[in-house]
């Protein structure tokens, strides 16, 4: 039966038909813009600390090959959705058991197909393959029960749910998980006995033979007080066999044929049994499972990550924000994690970050832009609440080591460098500016830092700039100023809170001269005294 | 096996050394254990070590309490036989630390050979120990000994010495080895397990008409190098399996004469105190232990065992008449041997409870379920909180443990502060435990804390003081008496700066 035009636009418009079979967790109905990192995009995860947290995130998990996945912000609204989808999924109880046990499943077949390959013995490797075999088989039924028993609601894991059910219910399936799991049963059952006198070995099936161990155990345990600790057995088993084992294990299977064939059958019937999309689906789940596995630990020292609500208007507003790069360091010193607030509003556009240096200014900066490319990656970001814009792309100026001993040469640099950015940017952008022209006089920095800030609002990307210049902060209505501050009741101690105030940094200067007696009237109580 | 010699169904853990918590190391350093265990020891240190595990577990049961006591009056009437049953016991566990000492090989062959060695060896002491046993049945009257002897008897008969003889033949391994297994990893042989062969058949007109099991065999070529190497691989895993088995038998009959040695230990310990405090003439008698809550507490010529142990001096004894009393308060003056006496009276409770004699004419309390001190530390200068701080956490400390009908010993506890407020602090804390059904010994010089107790006339309390005589002269006794103002100090005072003073 065809369906008529109007049930077929009504599909179209609520949730979308699975007119194309699922292929990805990772990208919804394409294969995904996996490109190639960029010059600006490698200084970015560089100048925003975004290599250390991707390298920290996939950590332990290198089997996957997940940096990739980590390198390819998305382009588009509808992918970070789709994203977002999957990973209220995987919060849902049962679903994310079901795939560690899955990927635990397949990471076991593969860590058995490759010991199979070293082994000598035909009968050894046989052997493991089957137990590869029936791993691969367990792992995807129990995935499928699980999700079956699960209420998932995004289109990724819905689809891939009706790929595993039309998957396990196949003949073709049907028939490996049985061939395996006869073999495995057949070769469990055999017990036999070996029987050395000098350079003579018999083998025979076990016919129960008393076991002598437990007769002396028996005759002696009288004595035994408390529990006995049995010893460790220590030495690694050596599963390749030596050749006495090996003409052993071929009496064995002459004393037992049956089984010994149906291995052999399996194992010359099945050589390429996974399925293409389950590798593929075992693969890409992990980049979730990465970074929420990740923040998950951070979440243990009280900070909080959320998804967050990606548009396209500048708009920004974010509570409770922080650095991951950071935070990951101070959890691991047992200390507290300062968090931040901001927001943007019509028409503002930069954040002019100004206040006492080690003040948490460039953390700030760097965390405005760690949080829009995780968003833009379609991962929970770090806060209670964020509204994200999706950039096109994130430029970064920070300083660089390179110490240039003309300063002339060094102000050239900085200004090559941004305007190569500035050639670039599009209103759509995110541009990052650490501690510019801090190698100039400070009538230079403000003059030229006024220019470039002008030229950047009449751009309109939205701009973090960290600077010492406080007039920055107050040169047109994009501007909004930004201050790291220090505790009211002792100068000298930063609270690495940035707030949005006026730039003060007068204020703080008589604060902290006053706690080192340089006041005016303690400098004159000084000297007279 | 149980010998059961220090518990009447309960095992006796001589190597719990990490269990001691800050209250029991305090209790150790405030009634002077180590000189108690020390003498128990006679500078054996396994002996130290077994009596400071059984004073750190006191009994909190008459019943328990009367049966290690019997076991220890059996002791004392027949040290030769005790001595000689440990020696064994120590001999044994020697023996066997020397045989496993002597072999650095891992040859499966020769931890095999040691193996038989070694079970050899224990056999021959299990036949001593039926010797002992066969000399010693029936002189001995406690319940513990006739029953470990009896054990003794019946368990190892001469049936049971051949089976030992008869499996240690077999596993020598004279005709070859025989092993089953099933499938493991990757087809590995796995589950090796060492197997008795069916016997042969003996009727060969039956032999001729039995078929044969199907079976496979293969030989080694001499030559084969690397294959002879691999068949004594698999060989050697056979003998492992038996020298395993074996091993597991010396372990069982070691963990008997270990925990035979452990028991026997303390009442060695108990031989040699009394050894050193015959030699000091001073009185020995076992306590009587009175049920939890009687409320009792008395005694005759009661010493303090450390002063004793020290020797050199006479050691005054004290008189108690507690009965029916939850708070013993001791006031008088300094020097007067208030803490000696707190000592002496912690150690018998103490010693009662673990079974032993006592050193006094007479001694008798109801058993409380534990022993705790608060002592004021003097000489803890190191420590960084304030001294009072340190004090009330220490009593919070044992404030945690604290069960009813435990037994608290002050000893000028809360004196870091003023008296006002180490008085009030104290007498909160007392009004508690008493309330709590727990038993206060509290020696003070806060006569403010002693005066207010005396005046609320409480029947439950008793008030003891230091004796002193016209002219000053402490006697070292304690005296029923109203809690005086002063704590002579002065007198003190006087007696050092005396001479100075007794000019013209």
């Amino acid at each position: 039966m065809l369906p008529d035009a109007n049930t077929a636009q009504t599909l179209a418009a609520g949730t979308k038909p699975a007119v194309e079979p699922f292929k990805s967790i990772l990208f919804d109905r394409s294969d995904g813009p996996i490109t190639e990192a960029g010059v600006e995009q490698t200084v970015a995860l560089v100048d925003l600390q975004l290599n250390q947290i991707i390298a920290a995130v996939i950590a332990g998990r290198e089997q996957y090959d997940l940096e990739p996945f980590f390198l390819s912000p998305l382009r588009t609204l509808e992918q970070v959705t789709y994203r977002h989808a999957v990973l209220a999924d995987l919060n849902l109880e049962g679903i994310r058991t079901a795939i560690d046990g899955f990927a635990r499943s397949l990471s076991e077949m593969r860590k058995h197909l490759k010991q199979a390959q070293t082994l000598r013995y035909p009968y050894q490797r046989m052997a493991i393959f089957v137990l590869a075999l029936e791993e691969y088989c367990s792992g995807v039924e129990e995935l499928r029960r699980t999700l079956d028993d699960a209420d998932p609601g995004s289109s990724g894991v819905l689809g891939f749910r009706d790929y595993a059910d039309k998957y396990v219910d196949s003949d073709e399936f049907h028939t490996l998980a049985t061939a395996a799991r006869g073999v495995l049963a057949g070769l469990a059952n055999i017990q036999y006995c070996f029987r050395i006198k000098g350079s003579k070995v018999t083998v025979s099936r076990y016919t129960g033979e008393p076991d002598q161990a437990q007769e002396v155990q028996d005759t002696f345990e009288r004595f035994q007080q408390g529990n006995l600790t049995s010893p460790v057995k220590n030495g690694r088993m050596i599963v390749d066999m030596d050749h006495v084992e090996a003409l052993i294990l071929d009496r064995v299977a002459r004393l037992f044929p049956d089984a010994f064939a149906a291995l052999n059958s399996c194992y010359r019937e099945h050589q390429s049994f996974a399925d293409a999309v389950m590798i593929r689906f075992d693969r890409e789940i992990q980049f979730y499972l990465a970074y929420l596995d990740h923040i998950a630990a951070l979440e243990g020292i009280g900070v909080h990550f959320c998804i967050p609500t990606v548009t396209t208007s500048k708009c920004l507003a974010v509570e409770n924000t922080f650095d991951l790069a950071l935070a990951e360091v101070l959890a691991a010193k047992h200390r507290p994690v300062v968090t931040n607030d901001f927001w943007l509003r019509d028409p503002e556009r930069i954040f002019v970050v100004s206040g006492p240096n080690q003040g948490g200014k460039t953390t700030f900066a760097r965390t405005v832009g760690q949080l829009h490319y995780l968003a833009a990656l379609g991962l929970p970001v770090a806060g209670t609440r964020a509204e994200l814009f999706l950039p096109d792309k994130i430029f970064t100026h920070f300083e660089r080591g390179e110490n240039l001993v003309d300063l002339r040469g060094k102000l050239m640099d900085d200004l090559v460098r941004i305007h190569n950015i500035l050639e670039d940017v599009t209103a759509d952008s995110l541009v990052i500016l650490n501690e510019i022209f801090t190698s100039t006089t400070l009538a230079d920095a403000i003059d030229l830092g006024g220019k470039i800030l002008h030229q950047i609002a009449s751009l309109g990307p939205v701009c973090v700039c960290v600077t010492f210049v406080d007039e920055l902060s107050c040169l047109n209505e994009a501007t909004v100023s930004m201050v790291s501050a220090v505790a009211a009741e002792d100068p000298s101690r930063r609270t690495f809170k940035v707030l949005r105030k006026r730039a003060d940094g007068l204020a703080h200067a008589l604060v902290l001269a006053q706690k080192y007696r340089l006041t005016y009237d303690q400098l004159m109580e000084r000297i007279s005294s | 096996m149980k010998a059961f010699l220090m518990y009447q169904n309960q095992d006796h853990d001589v190597d719990g050394t990490d269990t001691s918590s800050t209250e029991s190391r305090a209790l150790t350093r405030d009634l002077d254990l180590d000189r108690l265990c020390s003498a128990m020891s006679d500078s054996d240190p396994y002996l130290q070590q077994a009596a400071k595990q059984t004073l750190r577990t006191p009994l909190t049961s008459v019943e328990a309490i009367i049966y290690r006591q019997q076991i220890l009056i059996d002791a004392l009437e027949k040290p030769d036989t005790i001595r000689a049953l440990f020696a064994l016991a120590q001999e044994t566990v020697d023996a066997e630390k020397k045989i496993y000492r002597s072999n650095f090989f891992d040859y499966p062959d020769a931890v095999l050979r040691r193996s038989i060695e070694s079970l050899e060896l224990l056999i021959g002491m299990m036949r001593r120990l039926r010797t002992i046993t066969d000399e010693s049945i029936g002189k001995f009257s406690s319940p513990g000994f006739t029953r470990f002897f009896t054990m003794i008897t019946s368990e190892l008969d001469e049936g049971y010495f051949q089976l030992a003889t008869a499996h240690l033949e077999e596993l020598r391994l004279r005709h070859g080895i025989m092993v089953s297994a099933g499938l493991g990893y990757a087809n590995k042989g796995s589950h090796y397990t060492l197997r008795r062969a069916h016997p042969k058949e003996r009727n060969w007109v039956k032999r001729l008409h039995q078929r044969a099991p199907e079976s496979y065999s293969f030989e080694i070529n001499p030559r084969d190098e690397s294959g002879a190497r691999a068949l004594s691989d698999l060989h050697n895993q056979g003998v492992s399996l038996a020298a395993h088995a074996l091993d597991l038998a010396d372990n069982h009959i070691l963990s008997f004469f270990t925990m035979l040695r452990g028991e026997l230990a303390f009442y060695i310990g108990c031989l040699n105190l009394r050894v050193a405090l015959d030699a000091q003439d001073a009185p020995i008698c076992f306590p009587k232990p009175e049920r939890i809550g009687h409320d009792e507490m008395g005694a005759r010529g009661l010493c303090d065992l450390s002063l004793t142990l020290t020797g050199g001096h006479a050691v005054i004894g004290n008189d108690l008449d507690a009965y029916g009393k939850d708070l013993i308060m001791v006031t008088g003056a300094n020097e007067g041997g208030k803490s000696t006496f707190l000592r002496s009276l912690g150690m018998a409770v103490l010693m009662m409870q673990c079974g032993m004699f006592v050193c006094a004419h007479y001694f008798s309390s109801s058993v409380s379920t534990a022993i705790y001190t608060h002592y004021k530390r003097e000489e803890d200068a190191e420590l960084n909180s304030g001294k009072l701080d340190e004090e009330l956490e220490r009593m919070s400390g044992i404030v945690d443990a604290l069960t009813p009908h435990s037994l608290v010993l002050f000893n000028e506890s809360f004196s870091a502060t003023n008296e006002r407020d180490g008085s009030a602090i104290a007498r909160n804390i007392i009004r508690a435990l008493l309330a709590a059904h727990i038993r206060v010994v509290f020696v003070t010089h806060f006569f403010d804390l002693a005066h207010g107790f005396y005046e609320q006339d409480r029947p439950d309390t008793l008030f003891l003081k230091a004796q002193r005589e016209e002219g000053g002269k402490r006697t070292h006794r304690m005296v029923a008496g109203e809690p005086e103002r002063t704590s002579f100090g002065p007198d003190l005072y006087d007696q050092v700066f005396g001479l100075a003073q007794a000019g013209p």
